[in-house]
């Protein structure tokens, strides 16, 4: 393994519990325990938890932290109410995605931003930037960890791990202190895999703690170590971006399917005088999510050719994602196509190996959980 | 102790091959299922398609990653394990057995001796 590559605070839990490492982001990450399918279906079942100690967060705070943080972001931070959470994406001047990010309004004057790891160096100079002459600014993730817990039974485990009645009772997207396992954490309701459950944020020198806490906690419900190859699969079929596949700073928002989290009319953003005149030109290529109904599993950069016609033909798309879906029972995948077919019902091919193997656009997400 | 059968022989790909009469029946190795996870999808080659030895004769996919199948020798494929297009994860189960892949005439009887027996392959595992 690559000396370079950094280990986060859960390292030996992972290997303890034969966890297969592999370099993710510039860090050495679990992409399975069991295997990905018994992991996926552990957190649709039960509850799984996963390390995600190698995401980014920045601290913004001051009088001005969150105007300056609602300027960087499409979504409107500045109406969000304290002890909430909100999804964004963060765009160039062109229009085009940064990264996306979960944003925290910890107080009127303290922001935390969750970024993905492969764009912490990025998205920290970006609002460094910002910040200066307006606001305080501190990179604080290695100090910060963070599990995720995610799946029916995640109630259960918070509470026989100690988490408060009130933790118990966040709605989606909200969050607050607690203690958890004996230890001071941040439980946000929210995550990344179309479940019930918690992002809890600790201090990086109490994750492994916690990280025992909860998988003691969990064991008579089922809890499961999950790695990233779960995350993926989990994600996939809630339709959930994943940034560098689906989305990246060659993609807008609004033919990425995120223009809900675009509100033009929120006052100036970086990237609004772009996407107002993307919205108004009308989009040339959409992110559908789609089903094969040939035989055959569309990944990541395969090319997309018309309905009919043969492997090799002029690509009139790309896969951004794509696998089986474990709970869906279907080879799915996400990919760009031009507008036109974009509806539900259209057809396509997904050339894998020299094949052109069917494929029709589906409305996603491609799972949602029963409430 | 080894879990690859003695009377197999086996390939630095990580396939196996038995001999039976004229014929190699081959698969994958326990560790390459291992490595590889859950299989979703195996994709082989029609009977008559004649091999090089080392040329692709198939495809096997996991939920993650796509791998290439290897002929171990030189020859022509007589029948390919068809129940895998329906049942992959029979691979899983197991390898050395119902998951088999393909059954290969080969172009020289004498090929199979010079594949690896099963102590050079713990060994060649050993050094991973």
């Amino acid at each position: 393994m690559n000396d370079s590559l950094r280990r986060t605070a859960l390292h030996d839990a992972h290997v303890s519990l034969g966890a297969r490492i592999v370099p993710f982001a510039g860090w050495e990450m679990p992409v399975q325990y069991a295997g990905v399918v018994a992991e996926h279906k552990a957190v649709r079942e039960a509850a799984g938890l996963f390390d995600v100690c190698h995401m980014g967060e920045l601290e913004l705070r001051g009088e001005h932290a969150v105007a300056v943080v609602d300027y960087l972001v499409t979504n409107d931070f500045k109406s969000l109410a304290v002890g909430r959470a909100l999804y964004t994406v963060c765009c160039n001047a062109e229009g085009t995605i940064l990264d996306d990010l979960i944003l925290y309004k910890r107080g009127l004057e303290d922001v935390l931003v969750v970024c993905n790891a492969s764009n912490r160096a990025k998205i920290a100079a970006h609002f460094a930037k910002a910040a200066e002459h307006h606001c305080e600014f501190r990179d604080v993730s290695d100090e910060t960890g963070l599990i995720a817990l995610q799946g029916p039974r995640a109630v259960d485990v918070m509470r026989a791990a100690g988490a408060s009645e009130a933790t118990l009772a966040l709605p989606s997207f909200a969050f607050a202190r607690d203690t958890v396992g004996g230890v001071a954490v941040t439980a946000a309701r929210t995550g990344y895999t179309g479940e019930d459950g918690f992002e809890i944020f600790v201090h990086d020198a109490d994750a492994a703690a916690l990280w025992s806490a909860l998988m003691a906690a969990g064991r008579p419900f089922g809890l499961a170590p999950a790695g990233l190859g779960a995350r993926d699969t989990l994600r996939l079929e809630a339709r959930l971006s994943l940034y560098g596949n689906d989305i990246d700073e060659t993609t807008t928002p609004l033919e990425a399917g995120l223009a809900w989290v675009v509100k033009l009319d929120k006052g100036d953003f970086v990237g609004r005088d772009a996407l107002v005149r993307a919205k108004e030109t009308g989009l040339s290529r959409k992110l559908v999510g789609f089903e094969m109904t040939g035989r055959g599993i569309a990944r990541h950069g395969y090319p997309l050719v018309a309905s009919g016609a043969d492997a090799g033909s002029a690509p009139i798309g790309l896969v951004t994602s794509g696998s089986p879906g474990p709970t869906v029972g279907k080879n799915i995948g996400l990919g760009y196509v031009p507008a036109a077919l974009a509806a539900i019902g259209s057809a396509f091919a997904v050339e894998i190996r020299g094949q052109a193997v069917p494929a029709v656009v589906v409305k996603t997400p491609f799972y949602k959980r029963p409430r | 102790m080894s879990q690859n059968p003695k009377d197999l022989r086996y390939t630095n790909d990580h396939e196996w091959a038995r001999k039976e009469g004229d014929l190699l029946r081959v698969g994958i190795t326990l560790h390459a299922v291992a490595q590889l996870g859950d299989i979703t999808l195996v994709d082989l080659a029609a009977a008559g398609t004649r091999l090089a030895a080392h040329a692709r004769f198939g495809d096997i996919e996991s939920v993650k990653a796509v791998s290439e199948l290897f002929a171990p020798v030189a020859g022509e494929i007589v029948e390919r394990n068809a129940a895998l297009e329906s049942a992959p994860e029979t691979v899983n189960a197991d390898a050395y057995g119902a998951g088999w892949m393909v059954l290969i005439r080969p172009a020289d009887p004498a090929a199979y001796d010079a594949l690896l027996d099963a102590d050079a392959y713990d060994a060649l595992l050993g050094s991973l």
